[in-house]
């Protein structure tokens, strides 16, 4: 016996989740709809993948002049510049520069004209330099990877389980991935293709979560042949609880692990993560399970089911 | 107890011991590992990583069909000048044909087979008033195009293994891109400028009837081209009126050095056998006037032909600087682009800034595995060290593969791995849940552990599946470090499903026979 098996109770839990399911889609609407109205109205902070330009990042020994490379860069009239110290020394800087007009060779040129104004003593940690027409490529190949995985996982779902699972995974996931997107509006972080790949992450991740009790639920509707289908999601969220609960925890301390440790280049994709494990968790629970209670799952009485849950099996 | 077979428990064995055997070079440095053959590496590092410099090419694709129009075109002007057919407008029509007017009638079935036979993969068509047409379709001009992306390739790795970079990967990427990877490189500004370079050198005398003043104000004889000069020296033209004839071309070269003369670098080379008889023949016709060196459609030089140049080799001067005589022999050795390439991505990262990313991911990951681990057992006890066991095993087998497979591990594909941990443990968690579910509702010992793996591996297998879909669109439409991401997801989630069922349950069953629990410590 150990701390874990005396804490949980020998009997599976008994919350009535569905009962809460309006909140829930009044969150899920607030969810959606928000990130969709930032979406729309405020876009995206597009990192260099997909907007194209100059990203620098320089190294300086003792310490950086912030204020004379500012000023030198954004002497040189290249449009929008941003320098920005990172890291603890103060001896990192990131220059970004938009995008140039015209095509790739403008961009190298402005790098050229960058580097040149700088002078020596810079160590250059990192360039990159991202044509207009690969920008435009990135961006068509991040919203095709997500929108073909959100809708080849719910192919899946249909073809594993009965087409009721498909839409519900579809809304699920859609849910999720549109959550994400909308915390990358919202917050201004930067959107880049380490963007899409926490994007998918997430998709990939809710997914299992829903898919365990979708699991679950085919399973009780086989079993318990008379129950209402009310009640068997009700017991098939709180049969899988202490699974949801443990697997919640062991990706959120790796996510943090990342958070924490990982350095910057990952800072953005671990926040999309825990983001995306919060939201994922919600969607199986809230947006996967109740959607399945306005299908036809089950011909005859059970099609509303507001009573008490039967008592569960022994 | 006999229900688990032996030879299934050889076979874990097994793999587990070549897991170990193949993830090992991984851990030992790299003195170590280049004594070690080539098919037990350590898994290859994605330029995130170990520094290098990624350039995306793209080769001028309008360039090649133009250059391939044009050189039509001449060939007819120059059958029909021999042929002497007298003929107008000649020249190309939109993006896929040559046209010419063939004036008399007389000509016309005379010259007709021989104009055919120019380029047979064009649609030849003449007209009833004489309209020559050549018109290539999609296709001819696609496999043009794919001969010379395939021809670009070869240029480009010649001179990048001119510039003795370490372990290059160029490879072609879709119809008209060429990738090119290069670890280690840290400013790729001079290879940037090289592979920008055509390099195309030809010979052309100089037209001695005219002055480029002349040709500015727009008098100029046809057959011959204006060209500027590459470098404005004092007290040489700006500007050089050539003949478009190509008296030898550089891709008649058979090598070419970096050399001094007279205290200044210049660059030497020597024609090939046909080359040199060429060569020596323009020369020998041209004694007394200047041959124009071109390269790129600038003019090098223009020496005065003295004497006829038999010997099949030469001397470029053009006040060079070391360093671009230097380049120019390289280029001339590797040979000439058939089109420019333009640099349409680059991405360079720092050793440094790589060694940094590797600390932050070790110890991400690092951190991460002690915490997992610590929570496996907090809650499931024994059964924990049980699926920590699959656990490290998973991460044995899935460095083995990506360094068999040939992988490349990225900082995202770090964060994959870190990521795979916490998923793979879900397997575990599934089980060890259903185990307790199905033991709580009465069943015996083993009768619980049974329907626990039963059951739950559909569950898992689904769930894997899923999540292997999300894996394998990232891995088709991500770039570089994205793609890594994907592998290593991809290959975590496949290797979990065997650790986490298979193993696992290998380990619970050899733990009750020697064991003998009385319940499960659920």
């Amino acid at each position: 016996m150990n701390f874990y098996s005396r804490w949980v109770n020998k009997r599976i839990p008994n919350f009535d989740f569905i009962r809460l399911r309006y909140i829930a889609f009044v969150m899920t609407a607030v969810l959606v709809f928000g990130s969709i109205g930032s979406i729309v109205f405020k876009g995206f902070n597009y990192g260099i993948d997909f907007a194209g330009g100059i990203l620098v990042e320089v190294h300086i020994e003792p310490k950086a002049d912030l204020h004379f490379m500012r000023t030198t860069v954004e002497g040189l009239n290249l449009g929008e510049v941003s320098l920005q110290e990172f890291g603890t020394t103060g001896q990192d800087v990131m220059i970004r520069v938009q995008r140039q007009e015209g095509d790739e060779k403008a961009q190298m040129e402005a790098l050229g004209k960058v580097k040149a104004a700088l002078g020596q003593g810079y160590e250059y940690r990192r360039v990159e330099i991202v044509g207009p027409k690969v920008g435009d490529e990135l961006k068509v190949d991040g919203a095709l990877a997500v929108a073909l995985a959100v809708l080849a996982i719910a192919a899946y779902v249909w073809f594993r389980f009965e087409w009721q699972f498909g839409v519900g995974a579809l809304v699920a996931i859609f849910h999720d991935v549109i959550a994400t997107f909308g915390l990358f509006s919202l917050t201004g972080m930067e959107f880049n293709l380490t963007a899409v790949a926490a994007i998918l992450t997430i998709a990939g991740y809710s997914i299992n979560d829903t898919v365990v009790m979708y699991d679950r639920v085919r399973e009780n509707l086989r079993k318990f042949k008379t129950m209402s289908l009310y009640d068997v999601l009700n017991l098939s969220c709180n049969q899988t609880l202490a699974r949801t609960i443990l697997t919640v925890a062991t990706v959120f301390i790796t996510v943090m692990s990342l958070l924490l440790v990982g350095g910057d280049v990952l800072r953005t994709f671990s926040i999309a993560m825990l983001w995306g494990l919060i939201v994922g968790t919600f969607s199986s629970i809230y947006v996967g399970m109740p959607i399945l209670l306005y299908f036809n799952l089950r011909t005859g009485k059970d099609e509303d089911g507001e009573g008490k849950p039967e008592a569960a099996a022994p | 107890m006999a229900q688990f077979p032996k030879w299934k428990i050889i076979v874990v064995l097994l793999v587990a011991l070549a897991g170990i055997i193949w993830s090992a070079p991984s851990l030992m440095p790299r003195e170590t590992t280049d004594r070690l053959p080539s098919w037990l590496q350590p898994v290859s590092l994605g330029l995130d990583l170990q520094g290098g410099s990624y350039l995306l090419l793209e080769v001028d694709t309008t360039y090649v069909v133009r250059e391939h129009l044009n050189s039509l075109v001449e060939s007819v002007r120059t059958t029909l000048r021999k042929e002497k057919v007298k003929y107008a407008d000649l020249g190309t029509v939109g993006r896929d044909g040559v046209k010419v007017r063939l004036l008399e009638i007389t000509d016309r079935d005379r010259i007709r087979p021989e104009l055919r036979k120019l380029d047979t993969s064009a649609a030849f068509d003449m007209t009833d008033d004489g309209t020559v047409t050549w018109r290539y379709d999609e296709q001819a001009l696609r496999g043009r195009i794919n001969q010379a992306v395939d021809q670009s390739l070869e240029i480009v790795r010649r001179r990048i293994d001119e510039m003795g970079t370490r372990e290059p990967s160029i490879q072609r990427q879709g119809v008209d891109r060429i990738v090119v990877q290069l670890p280690g490189v840290k400013d790729p500004d001079h290879i940037k400028s090289l592979l920008g370079k055509t390099a195309k050198l030809t010979f052309h005398m100089v037209d001695e009837s005219t002055s480029p003043e002349e040709a500015r104000a727009g008098r100029l004889p046809p057959g011959s081209m204006l060209l500027p000069a590459a470098e404005n020296e004092r007290g040489l033209p700006s500007a050089y009126v050539v003949k478009k004839k190509v008296e030898v071309g550089g891709d008649m070269l058979a090598d070419s050095q970096a050399t001094f003369q007279d205290g200044r670098p210049v660059v030497s080379f020597r024609f090939t056998t046909a080359g040199g008889k060429r060569f020596g023949e323009a020369t020998k016709e041209n004694v007394g006037h200047s041959l124009a060196i071109v390269l790129d459609e600038k003019v090098i030089s223009a020496p005065r032909v003295n004497e006829p140049i038999l010997g099949g080799s030469g001397i470029i001067s053009g006040g060079f600087t070391v360093q671009q005589a230097k380049d120019l022999s390289l280029l001339l050795r590797a040979g000439a682009l058939p089109a420019p390439l333009k640099v349409m991505e680059e991405r360079t990262v720092g050793p440094d800034l790589g060694a940094d990313s590797i600390k932050a991911g070790a110890i991400a990951s690092g951190l991460g595995l002690i915490l997992v681990v610590l929570f496996m057992v907090v809650i499931y006890g024994t059964l924990g060290w049980l699926a920590n066991v699959a656990l490290v095993l998973n991460l044995v087998l899935l460095t083995a593969l990506m360094s068999v497979l040939g992988a490349t591990l990225t900082l995202p594909g770090i964060a994959g791995v870190v990521l795979t941990m916490g998923m793979a443990v879900d397997a575990n968690v599934l089980i060890y849940e259903r185990m307790r579910e199905e033991s709580h509702s009465g069943r015996p010992l083993l009768s619980a552990v049974r329907a626990g793996f039963d059951r739950a591996f559909a569950t898992i297998l689904d769930a894997n599946l899923t999540h292997l879909i999300a894996a394998a669109l990232l891995y088709a439409f991500g770039t570089g470090p994205i793609k890594g991401f994907a592998v290593t997801l991809g290959i975590g989630i496949a290797t979990s499903l065997f650790t986490a069922t298979t193993v696992t349950r290998m380990m619970v069953h050899l733990w009750i026979a020697v064991r003998r629990p009385k319940a499960l410590p659920l």
